[in-house]
């Protein structure tokens, strides 16, 4: 039979062993690196229509969130602002600016800016800001330290795995609602404070939806 | 005691025994020699491409578009193109993934229980029967894989740790479904590969001894360095036993799981205890039906009648018949336990099944279930194979039948009114299905043109020049 197959042939079903053993695992690890969240979407930071910095107006300057995004505490989206929320200080603070080009043209023609849009919840994803932030999710939860952004980028992976860590076990991520805001401030747990955490899920029935239909309509 | 009996032994009752004499039927007609069967068996595999063969091949694969067709467009498109709706949300794919499930049972019964209690009549067909298998477990997985609908997330079926710490529902019959399949699968190609692996290396060798060398690297390449020592046997001879020991339960566990898709759930018609046996038997039922369907013609075309004898033909129509009776059995205990069980919503569901909308299903499947394989109690239908061909071919209709009343008359009509419908297939099912059976004859011509359709060695061992305690032949 050596006229068949050489003689180096029989190692072959040891070659191919390893070959796929090898390739499968290449395979697998590339994929749990590769193809998740994590690595798809942190990171993003696409270019602004205006070098907007949240460094510099949450940060430096202190303004609330809520100042801009009005309508977090209300209602299921978080708003963006329209110009006349930039021009309120805008009109008098650099009013020459370049920069401000997009934002006095949308505010003369009406025609928003047209922000990029970093944080995109699919369609199929029923999420509602204003349930979190009054119940002490903060901001800082899924949005990371934007008063430190220059220009904001995708800081954690919004997977749906994400999602249920915390509504799994929502008490490590609670703060007091008064500090929802202030994207400093340490979590209740960080505080030492998890019992408090646990009354307030007590107290204000929190119950964060584990079943498909809680997100997915 | 034994000593005392031996003292004193008892007189004896007849002055001389005279066992009678009962001759085994003979499994290999007209003393067929061992060159005979390797000659006949590989001549197929080596002779040229009949044309008959062609026509086929080319009529399956026009056939086979149709199902190729219908998937792109439902993947496409989306499932909506098949015809469920509210209330009947299963419908022709289950009906279709579990008639093809079905049809696939007798290989591995023949292949494993039979191999196990030493049914030597088995060998001729077992080759066959098990590539049946497999094709027919591949004509099924078509069906609920591609209901997913976004089949790109099929493999959400496994538990593969992921992003979305999505996790599979293990108290779900849906789900052991996928682990008694693709067990089933899996075991079976193993099974059927490995008793190829003998015949394979003498196809390399007599492919290697003509020239054909490419032909003799491709089944040289699969079959494994076999060079057919004692040990090989022996290695070989264990592998074979421990996959039919494995394979048993597998026969009877594949169909009761999914039996449980239905008998776990509490719908009226399908909560019901006899399920698993019932689908059991409906099984290799289904399974023998279509072993006759494709054996017959083989053994026509290839002029096998001196290896699949009359003998075989009629323990295939006996367990037909064993197997069919015992479905009608359960038909008749269905409808017992519905008006013994005083249950109004279990007995509407039955008086619904034999005279209300579907009742034209319902008369179709008890004429080719019960009444079909009543035949085969008489040996002149028995012998007569382009009748037993046609029976046979009844009986795979009465099974596919059988899935569609279960499946939509149950649904249709469950214990709310105002939820009742009438299903009625789309025609991108119809023409999904029809190509299913292109894709099955599609993989069953290959698989008679490039594999031995019997094992050559298995078919040999039962000849009675291989019995060193029978009357030698020669």
């Amino acid at each position: 039979m050596s006229k068949i197959f050489p003689k180096s042939a029989n190692a072959l079903p040891l070659q191919i062993v390893i070959f796929l053993a090898i390739a499968g695992g290449v395979a697998t690890a590339a994929v749990t690196y590769y193809s998740t969240p994590k690595y798809l979407r942190v990171g993003y930071q696409p270019v602004q229509p205006v070098p907007f910095e949240h460094s510099l107006h949450a940060g430096q300057l202190g303004i609330d969130c809520r100042y801009c995004h009005a309508s977090v505490e209300k209602s299921a989206t978080s708003s963006v602002p329209a110009a006349q929320t930039c021009m309120n200080c805008h009109s008098i603070v650099k009013p020459q600016s370049p920069l401000l080009e997009p934002v006095r043209r949308s505010y003369e023609t009406g025609e928003p800016v047209p922000w990029v849009k970093v944080h995109v919840a699919p369609d199929y994803v029923y999420f509602n800001h204003s349930v979190h932030v009054n119940r002490g999710v903060s901001c800082v939860e899924c949005h990371g330290k934007v008063n430190e952004m220059t220009a904001v980028w995708h800081d954690k992976s919004h997977s749906m795995g994400f999602c249920l860590d915390c509504h799994r076990d929502p008490a490590n991520y609670l703060r007091e609602p008064k500090d929802v805001f202030n994207l400093d401030s340490p979590t209740l747990a960080a505080q030492g404070r998890l019992e408090k955490a646990h009354q307030n899920i007590r107290d204000w029935k929190i119950m964060p939806p584990q079943s498909c239909s809680g997100c997915h309509r | 005691m034994g000593a005392h009996l031996a003292d004193h032994p008892a007189p004896a009752i007849l002055a001389e025994v005279q066992p009678a004499s009962l001759p085994r039927k003979e499994l290999v007609h007209h003393g067929r020699d061992f060159h005979w069967i390797t000659e006949k068996i590989c001549g197929i595999v080596e002779g040229p491409t009949p044309t008959w063969w062609w026509w086929c091949f080319g009529v399956a694969a026009f056939v086979a578009s149709f199902t190729v067709a219908g998937l792109t467009y439902l993947v496409g498109t989306g499932v909506g193109v098949w015809g469920h709706a509210n209330p009947v949300n299963w419908a022709w794919d289950i009906v279709n993934f579990v008639f093809w499930i079905g049809i696939g049972h007798a290989g591995t019964l023949i292949s494993a229980i039979l191999c196990l209690l030493r049914q030597k009549w088995r060998t001729s067909i077992n080759r066959a029967s098990e590539a049946m298998t497999i094709f027919a477990v591949a004509c099924a997985a078509i069906f609920p894989v591609f209901h997913v609908g976004r089949i790109w997330m099929a493999w959400y079926l496994f538990p593969i740790p992921n992003s979305n710490y999505i996790w599979q529902n293990f108290r779900s019959p849906l789900e052991w479904d996928v682990f008694a399949v693709s067990t089933y699968g899996t075991v079976s190609v193993l099974f059927w590969y490995i008793g190829l692996i003998p015949d394979l290396g003498t196809l390399r060798d007599r492919f290697f001894t003509v020239g054909r060398i490419w032909r003799a690297r491709i089944y040289g390449f699969f079959a494994m360095g076999w060079r057919g020592s004692n040990r090989h046997w022996s290695n070989y001879e264990m592998a074979y036993l421990i996959l039919a020991g494995i394979s048993t339960p597998l026969v009877l566990s594949v169909h009761t799981i999914v039996s449980f898709d239905f008998a776990v759930s509490l719908l009226p018609g399908w909560h019901t205890t006899i399920f698993p046996p019932y689908f059991v038997a409906g099984a290799i039922f289904s399974g023998f039906g279509m072993v006759m369907t494709l054996m017959l013609p083989l053994r026509a075309i290839f002029r096998l009648e001196d290896l699949i004898t009359q003998y075989h033909i009629d323990n295939m129509c006996k367990i037909t018949l064993a197997t069919g009776t015992m479905v009608g059995y359960a038909y008749s205990i269905e409808f017992f336990i519905a008006w013994y069980g005083s249950n109004p919503y279990e007995g509407f569901a039955f008086i619904n099944r034999a005279f209300g909308h579907y009742a034209w299903a319902y008369w179709i499947m008890v004429t080719c279930n019960v009444i079909t394989p009543q035949f085969f109690w008489f040996k002149a239908v028995r012998q007569n194979t382009t009748l037993v061909w046609c029976l046979a071919i009844m009986v795979n209709v009465g099974m596919w039948f059988e899935r569609f009343v279960i499946i939509v008359t149950s649904l249709a009509r469950d214990f709310l009114p105002s939820s009742w419908g009438y299903y009625s297939p789309s025609v991108v099912e119809i023409f999904t299905f029809f190509g299913t059976f292109g894709v099955f004859s599609f993989l069953f011509l290959l698989f008679i043109r490039f594999v031995p359709i019997m094992p050559m060695s298995e078919v040999k061992a039962v000849t009675a020049a291989a019995d060193p305690h029978g009357p030698h032949p020669h």
